[in-house]
């Protein structure tokens, strides 16, 4: 009796040291390359905010000057998300703002929507997707080139009423097989501007903190 | 070295994870709808695969009998987070390839199911082949699966092998059929099940074909000693 609760007793202090080691290792490793890590991140973010505004067309801290955006009907977020604001000799040049298809083939298209001050578009970056691999994935930049043609439109180029795929009597082409990722793209990016419109100069104003 | 031949031959074909043991089914269908795909998650389930069995060798004698369940998932899973933040901190480019793949390679069960059959019961240069070879035949399965679904969907093959090669490998993209109109089952879950019932069905004609010649052989050889 006595050797079974020995026994027992080995089996289970031998369980817990493994589990103090394994999570040991493990908590070392975190503590190490957090700020790799999250270095890391800051790189990636930024060389995508590079990707739709040119780092020479600003001389700001654009991961810094940033406002959080509560959830916003016209963006259809659902959570707060960031914009980012790039300025060059404290004249507004542009914002970096989330924008989310809620009408995917397959669920939510989470995109990075960067708008010049004069309400032209730098460029759309699709960040998050779902969509088919082969079909609707073509909104990827990875994937294909389509996203591109964003760049330099605005609500007036093409006019207002052509900002649907060509299916849909717009201007803009829908990939064979797919036309409602297209679709739900076209649209979000067209409220995007739209939002723009009305509220991008709350979407520029600097707020008390920062100053 | 016949144990290591064994060791080659059933992580290869005999026993092979992907179609014989049937065992990480989940990653494997998920993840097999192109080539490239199938070769990031093959590569991310080697290193875990080896890394696992090496580590659990090491600590056979040391791991209590009634308890090394827990201790091997508790081992895999410090395994698993171990590579994903290493490689997150200091081969993010890598990360940003491989790194989806690599939470999914917990759900893969022939990594336990290898070390409890395996290297819990051999030493350390055995049970390091064996996770390699385990691995390669689960990776030579996801390949297949991979080109089968990636041709018969979308008419290409290695599409997209700048993501995990580089912008030089741009040109390893081969369109097999011009203006495909695409099949669009091939690539959703239907067709990685239909496209897994394939290969095993292959592998056991193969099989049987080898069975059918094979008695003649043995019957030689018994000859033979006899003789």
């Amino acid at each position: 009796m006595m050797d079974l609760q020995k026994h027992i007793l080995r089996v289970g202090l031998l369980l817990g040291l493994f589990a103090i080691v394994a999570t040991t290792l493990v908590a070392l490793t975190e503590t190490s390359t957090r700020e790799q890590i999250k270095e890391n991140e800051r790189e990636a973010l930024l060389s995508g905010i590079n990707a739709l505004i040119p780092h020479e067309q600003y001389d700001n801290e654009i991961l810094q000057d940033t406002i959080l955006l509560d959830a916003t009907e016209e963006l259809a977020t659902e959570g707060p998300t960031t914009v980012y604001r790039a300025r060059k000799q404290g004249e507004n040049v542009a914002v970096v703002l989330t924008a989310v298809a809620p009408n995917g083939y397959s669920g939510q298209i989470k995109m990075l929507v960067g708008i010049y001050a004069d309400g032209t578009l730098a460029g759309v970056r699709v960040i998050n997707h779902k969509e088919t691999p082969g079909l609707g994935d073509k909104i990827d930049e990875k994937k294909a080139d389509w996203i591109f043609q964003f760049e330099g439109l605005s609500l007036t180029k093409p006019a207002s009423a052509k900002w649907k795929v060509q299916k849909d009597g717009g201007e803009f082409d829908q990939f064979t097989g797919a036309t409602i990722t297209p679709r739900a793209v076209v649209g979000a990016v067209k409220r995007a501007l739209e939002y723009f419109r009305s509220h991008g100069d709350e979407l520029f104003a600097v707020t008390e903190e920062e100053s | 070295m016949n144990a290591y031949k064994q060791i080659i031959i059933d992580g290869l074909w005999k026993n092979n994870p992907g179609i014989v043991q049937l065992l990480g089914l989940c990653p494997l269908l998920a993840v097999s709808n192109t080539v490239v795909n199938a070769l990031g998650l093959g590569l991310a389930t080697i290193l875990t695969l080896v890394a696992s069995n090496g580590l659990i060798s090491l600590l056979r004698n040391q791991i209590p009998d009634e308890a090394r369940l827990p201790v091997f998932v508790m081992i895999i899973a410090s395994i698993v987070t171990i590579i994903e933040l290493s490689m997150n901190a200091w081969f993010h480019e890598l990360y940003l390839i491989l790194g989806i793949f690599i939470p999914l390679i917990v759900t893969n069960c022939s990594i336990i199911g290898r070390a409890e059959a395996f290297a819990a019961r051999n030493s350390v240069g055995p049970a390091l082949l064996d996770g390699l070879m385990m691995g390669l035949g689960f990776t030579a399965v996801l390949i297949v699966l991979g080109g089968m679904r990636e041709l018969i969907g979308q008419g290409t093959l290695f599409s997209q092998a700048h993501l995990m090669f580089g912008e030089a490998a741009r040109g390893f993209s081969i369109t097999v059929i011009e203006d495909y109109r695409g099949f669009l089952m091939a690539l959703l879950p239907p067709g990685a099940f239909i496209g897994l019932g394939l290969i095993v069905a292959l592998k056991n004609v193969i099989d049987s074909r080898l069975a059918r010649r094979e008695p003649k052989v043995a019957v030689v050889e018994a000859e033979t000693v006899a003789g």
